[in-house]
């Protein structure tokens, strides 16, 4: 092997590199700023709605790690009344096929990505836990009726501000380049 | 009098920088040359095969996510395609080009990823790593707005997609083709002709075309030794005769070929997702009308695409019920490391890890 | 006169006893010198770690303290505070003994650096030549400290240390030689300040010559296959931990500072400049030089162990010979500086192409 360019093509990469020095970072300072994530994301929680269900444990069928536990008891007029819904999350694999395959729309994945816990027994949520609230609200994976309530993903908005943070994502040189340079 | 020295044995364990996984490698070496190789693999088996015959069809969808994790995509497709062929499903049109535009960006993602780390292994500090993850992260986060997900997306069902795309999807796809090119020269410009790479690897780790073939290796380890070879043109699946483009061979087989190839094919892939953007129906059903607890007739199929790591291949026997009998993966890596033996024996412990970089290794799609 | 020269002068005329006016100065000076070198080590780690961050388009350290001044700080609390860890098999004396065969000789080569007009420990008449030989004891500490940690991966790579350092001391001091010719001398102050123009622009191929030697006897990249951690993961400080880490890890910067400041004094002018204070200008070339190095580092991949010695052999020294000879021949003739810059700009040109024509890597594969 000889060096056939002369040591060009080492000078041309580190050009390159010297031309990153006048980027600016793409480094997003977490915990400080975060970025928003989509709307259909499927988060580490499930969301519940009681109202809603009506016990027939269609979810329970579809969960490939057999996860959802409903036990259930005919109330008046004939309908189930749900006893015990629980959804044990360390052994979940967030997958979001029994979000899909809910008739009823009683069942949504959450929003929130940071769910650790110390104990491995405080991830198994049980109904309480799981009940639509104010701060356990539902993501739009399979529920395109919560769309409008959620933020837009930062993705779409990298050329914009977003509430005071610039979000200067993905910036290009500015000197023209063409192809195969 | 000639010195006696002793061959010496050095464990390239399950956890090392380098082994792309959980891979161990026990390793005869005589001075710092390579004379015998054993590869030891396992540290990684989950059983999908067997779990796979007591869940249902659907259910099966999310562990074959987990296979090659770093392109589920067509993992995904694979599967389904293979359900399909023994449930005899017709896909509908906009789903098939869904499935096409999905695959290939997945195509430039792994690809980007596999480049990056052969990198890393020669000792560029994860610069070429860190600038081809800024693009990634981009095609991530395209994908967490349609599958919710960002790494195992859960995405393809049996006869179609799960999920129609919301509006903002192709705007942003047609953004992220439109820079692509630039960035594509930049990386060149960084890497094509450096010197460093050019002599750690030009002619280092030769796969010869014959034991290419004899060994049924597939992908880009396959074209670089030479062998026009890539199913989409081949026997093509899905819609893939209606697009226009090439497919990049190499001369010699070596690692600087099957990073080329790579390279390559990343421009090919954007050439065919031009075209699909523009020839999507703008409307239509995204999933033909299958139901849940799926029974398809008795019978056995083989459904085979190319992913980016080469030929993966789903073999399913099903008897009726909502459960297949039997799953068979095939993986495509673990064919290609066969010729591990042959291409490291002779070089150095350092292109040991080069050559093994190359081939592009994930162990969940060894180990399943 | 050097400014402890002066300093002892005047101990003198106040009648201090004479074991004191010999004793003060030197122990103040060495004092100046540790604080001026542990300062300075913690702004290049600082300095390192944030534009290697900004060359990855990402910000270094910026937790600790405003900007992350206070990282190198927080890291070495935390390696004084971990645990000493020898393993059971180790060759306990040696074990011990390695980190500070290697630390001392650092410390020494800045006695002979002339940080200011003046300020300079001791003025050896053969300045350059003790540089050299000081910096070769560091060898024998990283073979030391490869070899007593009973581990493989600090094997192989002790027996490349070895390889590397010693086969690149010798262009290095044959592209010193011609530093000293034009000179005049060997003693650091007196090549100062003979340098009305800088001697890289007199000798250009001297100078490429000695800063790349120079990165081989630093470990750094793209020379860095001693810690090379996709490889043999750490090399040679593998089983290091705690303080003897610590000792390692400064070792590192230092030399780097120590080396910076050699080629600041030799090639670029010392403290020489227009309007700053000296030191301010010593500083800044110091902050340069290590700049372009940590910009080496975060392009360029490693070299493979023979392609590093053939470059060493067949490349580096006989162009040093070649750089020797024509500088030899132009100081005898006589020849005007501004005629000396282009002569020499143009054969170290015209070297270079020639010798990349005729320079050959030699081959990888051994038949086995």
């Amino acid at each position: 092997m000889k060096f056939e360019r002369y040591g060009l093509g080492i000078a041309k990469g580190m050009a390159l590199t010297f031309e990153h020095l006048f980027r600016s970072p793409i480094t997003v300072q977490y915990p400080d700023e975060k970025l928003v994530t989509s709307k259909r994301i499927r988060g580490n929680e499930l969301v519940w709605f009681p109202d809603k269900c009506t016990g027939c444990a269609t979810c329970a069928k579809s969960c490939p790690q057999a996860n959802i536990i409903i036990s259930t008891h005919r109330g008046d007029e004939s309908k189930f009344v749900v006893d015990k819904f629980e959804i044990d999350t360390g052994r979940c694999i967030f997958c979001g096929l029994c979000v899909e395959s809910c008739p009823y729309d009683a069942l949504a994945m959450g929003l929130s990505y940071e769910c650790a816990k110390y104990r491995r027994s405080d991830l198994v949520m049980n109904k309480e836990k799981l009940a639509v609230s104010a701060d356990h609200q539902p993501s739009a994976y399979f529920r395109p009726q919560f769309d409008n309530k959620l933020p837009e993903q930062s993705l779409l908005l990298y050329d914009k501000k977003v509430g005071g943070q610039k979000l200067s994502f993905i910036p290009l040189s500015k000197r023209k380049r063409g192809p195969g340079a | 009098m000639a010195i006696r020295t002793e061959p010496f044995y050095l464990n390239i364990g399950p956890q090392h920088p380098s082994t792309h996984g959980v891979f161990r490698l026990r390793v005869t070496l005589d001075g710092e040359v390579v004379v015998g190789l054993e590869p030891i693999i396992g540290y990684l088996h989950r059983g999908i095969e067997k779990l796979a015959e007591t869940r249902t069809y659907t259910q099966n969808i999310p562990f074959t996510d987990r296979l090659d994790y770093l392109s589920s995509m067509t993992n995904n497709l694979a599967y389904c395609m293979a359900v399909e062929k023994v449930g005899a499903i017709k896909v509908p049109e906009r789903a098939e080009y869904l499935r096409i535009i999905f695959s290939e960006i997945m195509r430039i993602s792994s690809h980007m990823m596999a480049v990056g780390f052969f990198l890393n292994d020669l000792g560029a500090m994860m610069t070429p790593v860190l600038y081809m993850w800024r693009e990634r992260e981009k095609i991530m986060d395209m994908f967490e707005m349609v599958c919710g997900q960002r790494l195992l997306y859960n995405y393809m069902r049996i006869g179609g997609v799960s999920q129609d795309l919301p509006e903002a999807f192709m705007p942003a796809v047609k953004k992220f083709l439109a820079e692509m090119p630039r960035y594509i020269d930049e990386y060149d410009q960084l890497l094509a002709q450096n010197e460093i790479l050019l002599a750690r690897s030009k002619g280092v780790g030769i796969l010869p075309r014959d034991t290419a073939i004899a060994i049924g290796a597939s992908g880009p380890v396959l074209r670089a030794s030479g062998v026009k070879w890539d199913i989409r043109k081949m026997d093509p699946y899905s819609l893939y005769d209606r697009f226009d483009f090439e497919v990049p061979i190499g001369d010699s087989g070596d690692c600087y070929d099957r990073y080329w190839v790579r390279m390559l094919e990343i421009r090919q892939s954007v050439r065919i997702l031009e075209q699909a953007v523009a020839q999507i129906p703008e409307k239509g059903p995204i999933r033909a009308d299958v139901p849940q607890f799926f029974r398809p007739p008795r019978g056995e199929a083989y459904g085979y695409i190319e992913a980016p790591k080469g030929n993966i291949g789903f073999y399913i026997v099903s008897d009726g019920s909502i459960a297949p009998y039997r799953v068979h993966i095939y993986p495509p890596t673990l064919i290609n490391i066969t010729a591990l033996q042959d291409m490291v024996i002779g070089w150095k412990v350092a292109d040991l890890i080069i050559i093994f970089g190359s081939i592009d290794v994930v162990l969940g799609e060894i180990d399943r | 006169m050097t400014l402890l020269d002066q300093f002892q002068l005047l101990l003198k005329a106040e009648n201090w006893p004479d074991w004191a006016v010999y004793l003060t100065p030197a122990v103040a000076g060495i004092l100046l010198i540790i604080v001026f070198i542990l300062t300075i080590v913690i702004v290049f780690i600082w300095w390192e770690r944030r534009l290697l961050g900004r060359f990855q388009l990402r910000t270094g350290p910026n937790r600790c303290g405003p900007e992350g001044i206070f990282q190198p700080i927080a890291t070495a609390i935390k390696i004084l505070l971990k645990e000493d860890i020898v393993p059971e098999k180790a060759d306990k004396l040696i074990h011990f003994m390695a980190p500070v065969i290697v630390f001392v000789p650092i410390l020494l080569i800045f006695a002979v650096i002339p940080i200011s007009e003046g300020a300079i420990l001791v003025d050896l008449n053969v300045g350059i030549i003790y540089v050299i030989a000081i910096s070769s004891i560091s060898v024998i500490g990283i073979f030391m400290a490869a070899w007593a940690s009973n581990n493989k991966y600090s094997l192989i790579a002790g027996m490349r240390a070895i390889a590397q350092m010693v086969s690149y001391e010798i262009p290095v001091v044959l592209s010193l030689v011609g530093v000293a010719l034009v000179a005049g001398s060997f003693s650091m102050i007196k090549i100062v300040e003979a340098q009305a123009i800088p001697y890289v622009l007199l000798q250009p191929l001297g100078f490429m010559i000695f800063f790349l030697g120079c990165l081989a006897e630093m470990n750094r990249c793209p020379f860095d296959l001693l810690e090379a951690d996709s490889e043999i993961v750490a090399g040679y400080h593998i089983e290091y931990s705690g303080m003897k880490f610590a000792m390692f890890y400064l070792g590192e910067y230092g030399i780097a500072l120590a080396y910076a400041g050699v080629i600041a004094t030799l090639f670029l002018g010392g403290w020489q400049g227009p309007l700053l204070p000296p030191i301010i200008w010593f500083l800044i070339k110091v902050f340069g030089i290590f700049s372009v190095i940590v910009w080496m580092r975060a392009t360029l991949p490693r070299l493979r162990v023979d392609q590093l010695m053939s470059f060493a052999w067949k490349f580096l020294l006989p162009m040093a010979v070649i750089n020797m000879l024509i500088i030899a021949i132009e100081v005898l003739v006589g020849t005007m500086q501004w005629l000396m810059i282009i002569l020499n700009f143009g054969l170290a040109a015209l070297l270079i192409l020639l010798w990349s024509r005729l320079f050959t890597l030699g081959g990888g594969r051994v038949e086995v």
